[in-house]
Formats: structure tokens, sequence, C-alpha cells
């Protein structure tokens, strides 16, 4: 499957962190601009996906650093736990808590189980799209 | 109440696990909790006899009026006391006649959880708690009947009897449904108060067909009695208890408890009163054609459900006690003939009485209880059977209408009854010793105890009747009437015309019996005739529903997508183009181009035809590629209507999914042309179809609101509220994070899915290479 | 824009009423966008108003998009693309099972 091509291969060397990174971005602004989870998650899955094919399939698990599938996981995870919090303070499940911090040299930041939420989709968006591309190649690598 | 009333569930849930403790003694031990149940609704005779009815009430679905409630009145407990009393005996003798049944601990869950169904169902004073209860009893009483599960007979007996008692229970359901709505209360105890009130309504014909029709398929009234005899496929002990004491007088239950509501007209005369008189005949007949000795006292059953009916349709004072007097009268000997039917199979091997004769040698204690149900079920005067007659006699000669057809019928059938108590009471006993299957001996005391209390019941109910006329039977007629019956019930009644009835009966009985042989040989052309009655129609129906099932299962599930699709698909386009014809001069459709820019058209004129070109081309990569030629137009179009968010998500999944297919689509063979010009034609005549549908549907609808949308909500609480600017990301992850969360679980569950059917597949190439 | 939701229409149900399982997966993609829009369309369209609440204020100025709308599109983009990574690989398989790509054949269960 990999296109052993080298301009896309040093190009997706250098798009793939600034690619990432501005996932994180997106994910992070998400509440206030457009962006959120489910776009910073499918950038980041699109920017794996990118290298997956400019390089091979063993590189794109070693950007990844963990399985897709415990990504999945774990985002899942992330999400249900984010709405357990409000249960204590007596609200229904998933009623947003927000904790303002301030730093100081970032001033004021605004931390909330909504945030926590939205990275929990982020993880299962980029688990579940990266689960099923590298499983294809990893299938298709096993028949040539 | 209610834990008497459910303790046989929660005994059958342990019943396997003491029936391991005890050992050969379970049937003892398991009795115990009949027993209990028998003197606690005992308990309860003084109290209601004193302040009335007494009604318990459980709340359980509230909402929609169902209740929990029990009725205890003289007619509930007249049957709780029966269900358990005979219970008792029924499990105890169990205990021994089944010892060597490997099933044995089924089926005392079998029993135990039928006993509460059937005690729920007579005491219940919610019509829908009733109908459940109702039906537990016809499963629980499926699965005894079919308790020899490896004889395909039972199994066939079984299935027939919850066919038919299933489908009456439909009606029934639908009657009380009915019932209910019309007496606005499902409550028992404030229906039958508004009888007037009921028979008044236009309702009142369907409902008390219904409720009769579920009450005779229960009861095995003609033309749904052959589904009783078959079931005596059961062991003995269950048709000694279902088909004796308990289950088929269920329906007749019912009747009584709906007298005072529904009771009294002329419908309920006629539908009561003639087909329990058919019943009752029928029954009886066939009882002396048989020679099974189980069919025979099945078929007598057929014939005293038959009376029961009759009695309670003729609805006179007299005739609702006579019902009462003989339903007790006939729960006790039939469960002790029952029972020493099963003595005589177990003791003797016998299960025919033309196999039988002269065994009263060998079983000296069967041959006296039998020959004392015998005579009360003949009707010989100083037994309790003898009451039940002379007040039969006498109801039927009171009949509000055809009283003597009625007293014809009653005493015809008498005759035949005289013939069967002479076949059961003296043809297995006397006369000469005949070789039995295996050689005769008495039955243990387990299993002699049961009949022999019964019997002597019978003996003693006969000489001292006031002794439960006053506790018991008056109270639970009174129930039935509705308003106090007070008539002294005794055994000598004076020379009359009943007694004349009585004695003649008596002479010509045995008459039939002398004959009996003879008889049987002569009608044996009845057979032929009896091999087309309901039976028939049962099977003829039966055969006919696998029919059409068959044939619908064809047409309807003929495996290919498409045509399921276009059976959709067209349904649904043609009910809506009928809503938007009907309703045309409402229809408004909104169609202004003026706003639409010019960059506008083109990006929807490129979109279109990269449609068509993702239809027509037949290259899988030109087909992907204008794929994605949509997917990009629509993101578009998402982005200038001002839905960034949506816009950038579609590009980026649309990227996504060219790459999946670029995977995937290209291990995949090139397209075919499968179909024929016309199958496409045909198809896209369709599509388009569908597609115009949709735009008209659009057209119409874009410029109405019905109602104000939700969202407005959402924009103005998205940052006082959910401190997010982004109105659709703070939907998605605060206002509606639950659904979020569902949907990120499908996404979740796809990818394992895939991951599972690649990864599998390859682990199985792996093992095999290796 | 009626028109084009209704052609969408069309087309996706042309080929998901053809007998190639590989047309019927396209027919699906063509499906789901046909339905996005269809919402997409009901709710309000507007030019240049989209659901975002400016800095520093409570509310949206004047009107805007129908953001629930695009809530419930958006996800059902994303589970779109899940069902169709799903309903790729399912028929890779059946085809890799079966050996072809016709429904008509593939109904034996037994193969």
């Amino acid at each position: 499957m990999p296109m052993y091509s080298l301009i896309l291969r040093s190009a997706s060397h250098f798009l793939l962190p600034l690619l990432l990174l501005f996932s994180i971005f997106l994910l992070l602004r998400g509440h206030n601009e457009p962006g959120g989870g489910f776009i910073g998650g499918l950038v980041a899955s699109a920017a794996i996906a990118l290298y997956l094919f400019s390089m091979d399939v063993k590189a794109a698990r070693q950007v990844l650093h963990i399985d897709p599938r415990e990504l999945l996981g774990w985002g899942l995870t992330l999400a249900v736990l984010s709405g357990v919090p409000a249960v204590f303070w007596h609200q229904p499940f998933f009623t947003a808590q927000w904790l303002t911090l301030e730093l100081p040299a970032l001033g004021e930041v605004k931390l909330s189980t909504v945030l926590l939420f939205d990275i929990g989709v982020y993880m299962v968006v980029i688990g579940s799209v990266l689960t099923v591309l590298l499983a294809l190649a990893d299938a298709d690598d096993a028949r040539h | 109440m209610l834990f008497a009333v459910l303790s046989g569930f929660l005994l059958a849930t342990v019943a396997p696990w003491l029936h391991r403790l005890f050992g050969r003694h379970s049937g003892w031990a398991l009795g115990a909790l009949p027993l209990g149940l028998f003197m606690y609704f005992g308990s309860f005779l003084p109290e209601i006899q004193q302040n009335g009815p007494l009604v318990i009430d459980y709340p359980w679905v509230p909402g929609l009026e169902i209740r929990l409630s029990f009725l205890v009145d003289g007619l509930s407990l007249l049957f709780a006391m029966l269900i358990s009393g005979i219970g008792f005996f029924i499990i105890s003798y169990a205990g021994r006649y089944l010892e060597s049944h490997r099933d044995l601990a089924r089926f005392y869950v079998l029993i135990l959880a039928f006993m509460a169904s059937m005690l729920g169902l007579v005491l219940s004073n919610n019509l829908i708690a009733l109908f459940v209860f109702w039906e537990l009893t016809s499963i629980t009483s499926y699965l005894l009947i079919g308790f020899n599960h490896e004889d395909e007979d039972a199994r066939k007996a079984a299935l027939q009897g919850l066919f038919v008692t299933v489908g009456g229970g439909l009606a029934l359901l639908a009657g009380l449904v009915m019932l209910g709505m019309v007496a606005g209360s499902y409550e028992l105890s404030e229906i039958l108060t508004q009888g007037e009130w009921l028979q008044a309504h236009p309702w009142y014909l369907p409902i008390v067909l219904l409720i009769v029709l579920g009450a005779f398929t229960k009861s095995a009234q003609v033309p749904f009695h052959f589904w009783l005899p078959n079931a005596m496929a059961a062991p003995t002990p269950v048709s000694a208890y279902l088909h004796s004491a308990t289950m088929v007088k269920a329906g007749v239950y019912l009747l009584a408890r709906c007298y005072p509501g529904l009771g009294g007209t002329q419908t309920w005369l006629f539908l009561l009163g003639v087909f329990g008189a058919i019943t009752m005949l029928t029954g009886i007949v066939m009882a002396v054609r048989s020679t099974g000795i189980k069919r025979v006292l099945a078929y007598s059953t057929v014939m005293a459900l038959g009376t029961m009916t009759m009695l309670i349709g003729l609805g006179t004072e007299k005739a609702i006690l006579a019902a009462m007097v003989f339903l007790l009268a006939h729960a006790l000997y039939k469960a002790a003939l029952f029972l020493l039917a099963g003595v005589l199979d177990h003791g003797a091997g016998c299960k025919d009485f033309l196999q039988t004769g002269g065994l009263r040698r060998a079983m000296p204690i069967s041959t006296l209880i039998a020959a004392l149900a015998a005579l009360s079920l003949a009707g010989v005067l100083p037994l309790f059977g003898f009451i039940a007659k002379e007040l039969l006699f006498e109801a039927t000669l009171q009949a509000p209408r055809w009283a003597w057809l009625f007293a014809f019928a009653a005493w015809s059938a008498a005759i035949l009854v005289v013939a069967v108590a002479a076949i059961v009471g003296i043809r297995p006993w006397y006369g000469a010793p005949v070789q039995t299957p295996i050689p005769a001996h008495e039955a243990p005391p387990a299993m002699l105890l049961g009949p022999a209390v019964l019997a002597l019941l019978g003996v003693f109910f006969g000489l001292f009747p006031w002794v439960i006329a006053y506790g018991l039977l008056e109270p639970a007629a009174s129930s039935v009437y509705g308003q106090p019956i007070s008539l002294p019930l005794a055994l000598w009644h004076g020379f009359n015309l009943p007694l004349l009835m009585s004695v003649l009966s008596l002479v010509l009985g045995l008459l039939v019996y002398r004959y009996w042989d003879q008889l049987r040989a002569q009608t044996a052309l009845l057979d032929q005739w009896v091999r087309f009655g309901p039976e028939r129609g049962y099977e003829a129906a039966m055969q006919a529903m696998v029919r059409v099932a068959h044939w619908q299962t064809a047409l309807l599930q003929n495996g290919y997508l498409r045509y399921y699709l276009m059976a959709t698909l067209l349904s649904t386009v043609v009910l809506l183009l009928a809503a938007l014809a009907l309703n045309a001069s409402a229809v408004q459709f909104y169609f202004d181009l003026s706003g639409v820019m010019l960059h506008e058209y083109v990006i929807l004129a490129v979109l279109l035809a990269a449609t068509v070109m993702a239809v027509t081309t037949r290259s899988r990569l030109g087909a992907v590629a204008s794929l994605g030629a949509v997917g990009f137009g629509v993101a578009l179009i998402y982005v200038l209507f001002s839905a960034p968010d949506v816009g950038i998500t579609q590009i980026l999944v649309e990227t996504l999914t060219v790459i999946l297919l670029v995977l995937v689509l290209f291990r995949l063979p090139r397209f075919l042309g499968l179909t024929s010009t016309a199958l496409r034609v045909r198809d896209a005549l369709i599509a388009l179809t569908v597609g115009g549908t949709i735009t008209l549907l659009m057209l119409s609808t874009i410029s109405t609101h019905y109602f104000d949308s939700i969202s407005s909500y959402f924009i103005e609480n998205s940052q006082p509220e959910g401190y997010g600017r982004n109105i659709v990301n703070v939907i998605l992850v605060d206002f509606r994070a639950l659904d979020t969360l569902g949907e990120i679980f499908v996404l979740a569950l796809a990818a394992v899915g895939v991951y599972a059917m690649i990864k599998l597949r390859a682990d199985r190439l792996k093992k095999g290479e290796s | 824009m009626a028109f084009v939701v209704g052609g969408l229409y069309a087309a996706a149900i042309y080929m998901i009423l053809r007998r190639s399982i590989v047309k019927l997966v396209i027919g699906l993609v063509l499906l789901s966008n046909a339905a996005n829009l269809l919402i997409f369309t009901l709710a309000d369209m507007s030019r240049g108003a989209p659901p975002l609440v400016p800095l520093g204020a409570l509310q949206p100025a004047g009107a805007v998009a129908d953001p629930l709308a695009q809530a419930l599109i958006l996800t059902a983009i994303v589970i779109g693309f899940g069902v169709l990574a799903f309903a790729v690989v399912l028929i890779h398989r059946a085809y890799e099972v079966v050996g072809v790509d016709d429904m008509d054949k593939m109904k034996d269960t037994d193969t």
C-alpha cells in the first residue's frame, strides 16, 4: 500500500505534527469557534492517514504510540466519566461543571467537564477511524 | 393475602431443592403449603359471613389502573379452598405415584406454579390481573399436560389444549377490556354492582359473547370440548387436579363471577343454558361410549361442566345454589375417582375398563372408596351427590323458560351418569377376576389417603349438609346471585317429582350398564360421526394456518433486498402523495428562486452532474471520484449557508471515505451489467418517483412551521448557561451530551466490528498457513 | 435546493435497487448525503449567519442558522462514516467468502 513518493514522504513528515497540533487547537477552541471534538478528531485521523499512505502501517502505529483500540476505550471512558461529577452535586447526570482557575502566566483558564467530554469524543473519533483504517491496511499488507 | 397467592410460585422455585432434601417424602413436605393455604382461606369464612366481601388491594401499575387487588367472598373462597385442599391431596399423592419418575421435581415446580396461578385467578379482583392469572393457568397446564414430553400424543394434546384455551383467552381479554371500559373500572367489586347499566349498554352483547367464549374454551363446552379428553395424556395426578377440580372450572368460575353484572338476560339464558345442556348431553354420551378409564372420567367431567354452565345460565336462586352444590360434590367425587384411576394404573397396570374385573380381593380399600365415590356420582340417597342431583332437577323444573326441555335433558343425562357410575364403581372390582398387565396389589397409603378422604367427605356432607351449607355454600351462592340466598340444604326433600326422576334415572341407568357392551357395539356408527366433529375443524384450522404462513412467508420474505425496498418505498410514496393530494387545497408550494446567487447555481449544477456521474459510470474509480465530488459539493453548501462546523466535518469525512473506499473497493470485482435495460428503466422510474415526491414534500413543507423550534432555547442559553459561543458545539457536548455519548458509542461499535471482521480472518489465515 | 435533494434521493435509490453490492454502498453514501441535506434545507437556510455568539455578547446578534439541525447533521455525518466503514468491510468479507458481487447469489445462507 505505501506509495514511495519522496515528496509525499517528506511533506508528511512536516505536515503530521502541524496537523496534529492544529487538531488539538480545533478541539480546544471548539466551544467558542468552529471546531470541537468531532472535527479535531477527524483532522488528526486524516493526518495519520496521510502518514500511513506515505510511509507504512508500522510507522503510522509508531507515530500514534498507542493502539487505536485503546484510544477508543479510554475516549469512551473519559466521556462517560465526565458526566459523573454532576451526580455529586445532586444534579442530573451530565450537567456541566465548570472550574475557573487563575493561573499567573496564562490568565484565566476554564476547566470543565464539557471539555473532558469533548476530549473523549476526540479520542473516540481518532480511535475508531484509525482502528478501521489500520486494520484494513494491515490486511492489505498481509496480502502482498 | 398477596403472599398467600404468590407463595405457590415462591415454593415452586425452590421445589427441586426441597425434593432432593426430602427424597421420597417430598410429596408430604411440599403438600404442607396447600394444606396451610387451605386453613388460611378457611379462616376468612367467619369474617366474610359477618362483614360481607373483603377487598384487599395492592397497587401494581397504577397508571394503567392495574391493581393487584383480591376479592374475598364466598365464591372465591369456595374455589380457593377447593384448589388448596385438593392440591394437598394431589401433591402428596403424586409424591408416591410418580416416585420413580425422573422428572418428579419438575412436576412439583409446575403443579405448585399452576396452583398459585389458579388461586390468583379465583381471588383476583382486577380484570387484568385475573386475565394474567388466567393465561398463567393455560401455560402451566400446557406444561403439565405435556409433562411426558417424549410422548408425541402428550405433546400434541398439550398443544391442542394450549391453542384452544389461549385462543379463548384472547377473546376473553377483549371482552374484559371492553367490560372495563364500559363500566369505567377494572375492579370486579365495582363492576358487578352496575348490572343494569351494563345490560342496557350497546356493547353488552359483544362483551358477553367474548367473555363466554373465553369461559367456554377453558371449561371445554361444546364445540370446544375435544381438548379435555385428549388432555388425559397427562399424568393422572394432573388430570385429577386440572381436569376435575380446578382448571376446567375456571370457566365456570368466571361465568359465576360475572353473573351479577352480566347474567339474567335472555342472551345469557340462551347462551349458557343451551350450550351447557348440549355439552352435558354430549359429554355423557361420549363417556358411555368410551372404555378408557380416564377417558370415561374426562367425558363425564365435560358433562359436569356443561351442567354447571347450564345452571348458571338458568340463573334462578335455586339454580345458582344447585351449581355451587354440584361444583363441590363433583370436585369431591371426581378427584377421588381420578386418583383411583391412577391407583388402578399403578397397582394393576390397567388403563382401560375392558382390561379390568374382579379386583376387589386384591384392592379392597380401593373398591370401597370407588363405591362411595361412584354412589355420590350416581346421586344415591345418603350421599352428597344426591343433594346435588335433587337440586339440579328442581332447578331445571323451575327454569324461567323451556323448563321441561331442560329438565328432560338433565334427567336423560342423569340416566347415563348412573351408567357411568356403575362402570366406574362396579366394573373393575366385581365379576370374574381378569388377568391384569401387572399383578394387582393395593396402593400405598399415600395414594389412598386422598381418594379416601374425598370420598368420605361426600358421605359426610350428604348426611350433614348443614355443616357445609351455612359456612361455605350459601355465601358462595349469595355472592354469585348478588343477594343473600338462604335455602336450607337437606338430604330428604320429601316425595316429589325430583325424587321420582331420581329413582327412575337410577333404574334406567343400571339397565344401561347391564347392556353396556351391546350398547357400545350398536352405537359404533357414532364414532364415524365424531370423526367429523369439532376436532376435525381444529385440525383443519391448524393446517390452514400453517399453509397461510408458508404462503405469506414466501411472498413477503423472498430474500431479495430490492423487492423489500421497492415495497417500502412505493408504499411510502403512495401514502405521501395521497396525503398531499387529499390536502391539495391547504398545501402551498414555496417556490422562490429570486434570492439564489449565481455561484450557488454553479455548485448545485456541479453537485447534480457529479451525482449523475456517480450513478452512470462504469469505472469504479470514476464512481469513487464523483462520490467525492458530491460530498465536497454538499460541504460547500453547508459552508455557504452558515454551517462552518458541519462543512468542515463533511470535508474531512469525505476525505476519509475516499481513502476507505480506495482501500476496500478495489479488491472487489468490476461493475457488471447484471440487469436488463427494462429493469433499469423500471428502477429508474421508481427512483425518480421517490425523488420527485421528496422534492414536492420539501417544497410544500419548507414554508410551514407548525410549532416553534426548540433551537431558540439553545441559541439563547448557549453562552449564559453553556459558557460557549459555538452553539453547535455547545449542543453537542453540553445540552445533548447524552445523545452524543450514544453516538460515539455507535462509532466505537462500528470500528470494533470492522476490526473484528478483518483481524479474526487474518488470524485464521495465519493459522491456516502455519 | 429541493430539486437537488430530490435528485440525490433518486440517484441513491436507483443505486440501492441494483444487484451489485458495491453499487448499493455507493447508493448508501448518496442517501446519507441526501438525508443530511434534507434536514439542513428544512431548517431554514440563511447565508452568512453561523450560529456563533460574538465575543463578549450573551446572545448572537440577530437571527442565525438553526444550530440544532447542524448538530444533528454533524453527528450524522460522522456516524454515517462509521456505518459506511462497517458496510464496506462487511461486503468485502462477504465477497471473499461467497466470491460474487451479486446479491441474488448470496441468498443461500449455507454458502
